[in-house]
């Protein structure tokens, strides 16, 4: 929409700034519209930007959790969220196995992945720790590949 | 109410650490909130994603359930807000930056190295989840097959999670 309708940006723009969103820290759609929100009106354009993404679904999903929280101990609620809890598994297994396959022909990267995985669900490592040791380790491995 | 720093102390280390988008910390999330500070469950936890996931906007609002659950309003927004404000000052200031960089060589070799430890991390989240929403043998399998429905197929995300929230309440499992 912000390049086909609007104009704002070219589609190279965008996908060079939605590039920086993905290697930045943070969530994604959070980080592009405040990177988009400031190229066109500074800090005022980033805080717009932010809370115009923000304040439908905050209150949308505030509701969902009152709606939980009062009627979530009656047992058809609490069948229904256990059916919805495990296709959520499934969506995110799903999405996991998506950005998993162009890495399956690489054995460095599909190491570095399960070596990640390890970390985290075999060894119990806190994330900001296997971080600190993961990501310069990756970008090693990769700037070596390269030459 | 006493919680309020711990959760904006939560959220901002999160968000800093959420390389490769909010999925990243998914299993440092559930590990800090479901077992550092005991504030919920493995399927509580697990309910508040899916719900997150099933609602419109941005699927890291789940900080905003869990802040809701743990400390009401105030909570949900120090949660959110916290999860958002270190990032976005970081983009804020980096996007200028990062165009002018945007053919030096180093930059696609971060990139490139991080990918594979996104994957794992990503994939690391989903088996935590599927642990906790797996109750019996007929959940995981309802997570079986919503995977392979998902990947092999373009059917939309909500429909199948639609699905799952009627499979559920229809008592079938």
């Amino acid at each position: 929409m912000i390049v086909e309708q609007r104009g704002w940006l070219s589609a190279a723009e965008f996908t060079d700034l939605l590039a920086l969103c993905q290697f930045l820290p943070g969530p994604n759609v959070i980080n592009l519209s405040v990177a988009l929100g400031s190229r066109f009106r500074g800090a005022r354009g980033a805080l717009a930007a932010f809370f115009g993404l923000m304040s439908a679904p905050m209150v949308i999903i505030l509701l969902l959790g009152m709606i939980y929280e009062q009627y979530g101990g009656l047992p058809g609620v609490r069948h229904m969220f256990a059916g919805l809890a495990a296709a959520a598994s499934g969506l995110v297994l799903s999405t996991a196995l998506k950005i998993a396959a162009p890495l399956r022909h690489k054995t460095l990267d599909v190491l570095m992945a399960v070596g990640s995985w390890a970390a985290i669900v075999l060894l119990h490592v806190p994330l900001l720790l296997a971080m600190l040791v993961l990501a310069p380790l990756g970008i090693l491995l990769a700037a070596r590949g390269r030459r | 109410m006493s919680q309020l720093p711990a959760l904006a102390w939560l959220y901002a280390q999160l968000s800093l650490v959420a390389v490769g988008g909010g999925n990243t910390v998914l299993p440092e999330m559930q590990r800090q909130v479901v077992n550092v500070h005991g504030w919920m469950t493995g399927q509580e936890f697990a309910a508040l994603y899916a719900l997150a996931q099933a609602a419109p906007g941005p699927n890291m609002l789940v900080s905003a359930l869990v802040g809701w659950q743990v400390a009401g309003l105030p909570g949900a927004l120090i949660a959110t807000g916290s999860f958002c404000a270190p990032s976005s000052l970081l983009s804020y200031v980096v996007s200028g930056a990062w165009y002018r960089f945007r053919d030096a060589r180093w930059r696609r070799v971060v990139q490139a190295g991080l990918t594979p430890v996104t994957v794992g991390l990503v994939m690391a989240g989903a088996t935590l989840l599927t642990e906790a929403t797996s109750v019996d043998w007929r959940f995981a399998a309802l997570t079986a097959a919503v995977t392979l429905v998902l990947t092999l197929t373009r059917l939309s995300p909500l429909v199948v999670l639609a699905g799952g929230a009627a499979l559920g309440a229809s008592g079938l499992l």
